[in-house]
């Protein structure tokens, strides 16, 4: 019964998209307040019709109600809690469900955060994220409807991967469609922008706290993921170049692009043309995303069942999606002129370069992504891309940008001179070159060492910027607003992130043996025993285990638990490995087949300050967050008088 | 409006045929012209670099060929079923370690344990670019006259190994002389 009333209500929720799609849009055409105002309704009303859909979901998941395929095929009546409800969106139906809900769940917001905005402008908006409701719940309703029956009802459920039975993943998934779902609205006020042919100051201010959000929560989704695989995985790594991390990398990469022009489009009334196009294709991407995930294109780890019949409706969804909106780009866009020309040395230079060096790195993972698969399409050659070919080409594009980073901020808008950045120049220029020769001498490595290097101009770079605006005092650091803050955090933690990522690829170091229990293995100063073997059986698996002593210079420093776990349900092995995080050296150990009379195989690493990887991109989110408490971005409406200056020369000729 | 602002459109409807092509394609099916076709020629080290192999190795015998890395997470996935597989008398395992370095094979072997006869080290993907692989794990069933009978793109599930990849092997295993 359950299952039944959660399908009526996406199915309402299907009829009250349509008609948000349509109503607002006439009423903004014809300038009738009321059909305007219905869209405020339709959004908030689609939003509460999925939730309830969604939650009918959750019951269907807690009740292990096995007459429900998606429950009987992903869920399990032993498995525990937390995993009961976070198999609702371990599996195809259930997550672009929770999709769904996220897209619905931002629009809803317009009607109640969006009062400032002119009438017609959001009444538009909210019509095109309507459209897209209507879209994807058509998607659900007509090919992935998550509340199907089976008949005959199994006896039990099939059990949630093993895989997927983590903490790390319950909270991944959510995050990252956060994410990738955010930046819808971006595209939907893009679009509305395009239909009403104006783009301006009002229009960047009201849209870069959302941008925002999105690159934040898409910043943890990825962060998440990224761990998950470091410590569930068991093999060390922490980034694999897979096709499925890379398009969720991609709105990433041209969302932090959307994020600085559009505070160039807000603070200079320049880049309009660009920002409305970098915020279409980043939503693109996004659906790209979902697209590759979901139609079995691509072979991966993380794809979902492949069927035919959802790739052919997906694939129609992001044609008839991005295509119209680039339609209506190329039709409208000459519409948005920007203003005169920009000089290369300024804050605006700074950050055109910054947006060309990210869709130059995002091209660059879209090519190494898609191209075997374009190359399989038009040749029918299959050739493979791995990690060397990204090392080769996102690496030294991210030295570049992190090159210019280390300035461009304290660059002035519209004109400036580098005579003027002399000393900040030197003084971050001095930085670079003692860190890389101190890593250098220690660490043994030119790679090494110009990365490291890089980071610290980042670092010192970015404190300078701050410190200049501030004048060098404590007053001046109290006054400055949050976004100032948001920006030092996000850069600082790029460089935090960087380095990291150096010390990870240039000095991990591991190691492998058959060990009986009392057996060590040594890397530099750590010393890894194999202590007591032992086995059992837990909730829904058994497992058996080890645990491995570490000492540093003889003193007792860790214990790290690792095990096989054997899950009968599904008949699969996993392994968790033994970890102890520090900020340090984080250790690693993992054990593998073997049997108390010859030995266990065990595996032990050495990780130095991979935990900063995660930080970084923390601290980068998080700055993310920060930056929305400035009172700048909640300024009541401008008067229609500065609103007249602020709009660009964006008059529609119809 | 501007030639220059159709640029998008027409890049993106240029991805939106191409993802169109590929959908139309199965990775998980090996292209026609290959199915029955003699297996690609070779000349590799083994894993260990103490001989040249080619495909002489498959003559008389039907082989399993699966293609593995240290680097591929996916793979330990599957090594239990294979180390089961490996127990069989008449099926001959064969490893194409692909895109590795010795060192790193050779401790993942001891790890996991090692099910293959034969290991083929393949560095610079030379083989594996013949053989149209995607991606690993990838397995290939080769009967006893060195022809290829078989694909399977990705992780063999037991239900995977019931369904398609048994019946064949027997199949091949009944007609052996």
């Amino acid at each position: 019964m359950v299952a039944e009333i959660g399908h009526m209500a996406l199915v309402l929720a299907f009829c009250v998209a349509i008609v948000q799609s349509i109503l607002p849009w006439v009423g903004a055409r014809k300038n009738e307040a009321r059909l305007m105002e219905f869209g405020d309704r339709a959004a908030i009303g689609q939003f509460l019709l999925i939730t309830f859909a969604f939650f009918a979901l959750t019951v269907v998941f807690l009740e292990s109600d096995f007459s429900v395929k998606l429950a009987a095929s992903h869920s399990h009546s032993n498995k525990p809690l937390l995993y009961k409800i976070s198999g609702v969106w371990g599996n195809h139906e259930g997550s672009i469900l929770l999709w769904v809900l996220m897209m619905a769940g931002y629009g809803a917001m317009v009607p109640f955060l969006g009062k400032t905005l002119p009438a017609g402008l959001k009444a538009r908006a909210i019509a095109v994220q309507g459209l897209l409701g209507v879209g994807f719940l058509a998607f659900i309703l007509f090919t992935s409807n998550p509340f199907e029956r089976l008949n005959p009802i199994p006896m039990d459920g099939n059990g949630l991967n093993p895989m997927l039975q983590d903490p790390g993943l319950a909270f991944h998934p959510p995050f990252l469609y956060l994410g990738y779902v955010g930046f819808s609205l971006p595209f939907s006020f893009a679009v509305a922008a395009l239909l009403e042919g104006r783009v301006d100051a009002v229009w960047a201010k009201w849209l870069r706290p959302w941008v925002l959000i999105a690159w934040s929560f898409l910043t943890i989704g990825i962060a998440l993921g990224s761990f998950w695989a470091y410590y569930e995985l068991g093999w060390g790594g922490w980034w694999m170049w897979d096709p499925v991390e890379n398009v969720s990398f991609m709105p990433w990469l041209a969302g932090t692009a959307l994020l600085h022009s559009i505070l160039v489009l807000g603070t200079r009334h320049s880049m309009a043309n660009w920002t409305v196009l970098l915020a279409i294709t980043t939503f693109a991407l996004s659906l790209i995303g979902t697209f590759v995930v979901r139609s079995g294109i691509l072979v991966s780890v993380h794809a979902f069942a492949v069927d035919p019949e959802r790739g052919v409706f997906l694939l129609l969804l992001l044609g008839l999606a991005t295509g119209g909106a680039l339609t209506l780009y190329a039709l409208r866009s000459h519409t948005l002129r920007d203003p005169a020309s920009l000089s290369a040395t300024s804050r605006d230079g700074a950050l055109i370069l910054n947006n060309l060096l990210l869709i130059a790195a995002t091209t660059t993972v879209f090519l190494g992504t898609f191209y075997p698969l374009l190359i399989d399409a038009f040749m029918g050659a299959k050739i493979s891309v791995g990690a060397p070919y990204f090392d080769l080409t996102f690496a030294p594009i991210m030295c570049l940008l992190i090159l210019f980073m280390g300035i461009g901020p304290m660059l002035k808008w519209r004109q400036d001179n580098l005579t003027r950045l002399k000393w900040p120049i030197i003084i971050a220029g001095l930085s670079l070159l003692l860190i890389a020769a101190l890593t250098f001498l220690i660490g043994k490595s030119v790679l090494g060492a110009i990365a490291m290097g890089l980071a610290a101009w980042l670092a010192v770079g970015t404190l300078i910027t701050i410190g200049r605006k501030t004048k060098w005092s404590w007053m001046g650091l109290k006054a400055q607003p949050a976004a100032t803050w948001g920006f030092v955090g996000a850069h600082l933690g790029l460089a935090i992130f960087a380095a990291a990522v150096t010390s990870m690829t240039v000095w991990a170091k591991t190691d492998i043996g058959t060990l009986r229990p009392g057996d060590h293995l040594k890397i530099d100063h750590y010393t890894f025993t194999l202590k007591n073997i032992g086995n059992g059986e837990r909730e829904n698996y058994q497992y058996f285990g080890g645990n491995v002593s570490v000492t540093k210079d003889g003193r007792d420093i860790a214990t790290l638990a690792t095990e096989r776990r054997f899950y009968p349900v599904r008949n699969m092995i996993t392994t968790e490995a033994g970890l102890k995080l520090s900020f340090g050296h984080t250790l690693f150990a993992s054990i593998g087949e073997g049997d108390p009379e010859s030995g266990f195989v065990v595996q032990v690493y050495k990780h130095p300050f991979v935990v900063w990887i995660w930080l970084g991109a923390l601290l980068m989110a998080l700055s993310g967050f920060i930056s929305l408490a400035d009172r700048r971005l909640r300024r009541p409406a401008p008067t229609p008088h500065s609103s007249l200056a602020a709009t660009a020369n964006l008059v529609v000729t119809e | 409006m501007s030639l220059r602002s159709l640029i998008p459109l027409f890049t993106f409807l240029a991805l939106v045929i191409a993802l169109a092509i590929g959908l139309t394609r199965d990775p998980r099916i090996l292209p026609s012209e290959l199915i029955e076709k003699p297996f690609p020629d070779f000349t590799l080290d083994n894993l260990d670099d103490t001989t040249k192999l080619d495909t002489n190795i498959f003559k008389g015998r039907v082989s399993l060929v699966n293609i593995f890395g240290s680097w591929c997470a996916s793979c330990t996935v599957e090594h239990p079923l294979l180390m089961q597989v490996s127990q069989h008398p008449d099926i001959q395992m064969v490893g194409i370690d692909w895109r590795d370095e010795r060192p790193k094979a050779k401790r993942w072997l001891t790890q996991y344990g090692n099910p293959y006869d034969t290991i083929i080290f393949d560095p610079d993907s030379r083989l594996i670019v013949n053989l149209g692989v995607v991606g690993a794990p990838e397995t290939f069933i080769v009967d006893q006259s060195g022809a290829i009978r078989y694909k399977h793109v990705g992780v063999i599930t037991s239900k995977d190994w019931n369904k398609n990849l048994r019946p064949i092997i027997e199949s091949l295993l009944e007609v052996q002389p």
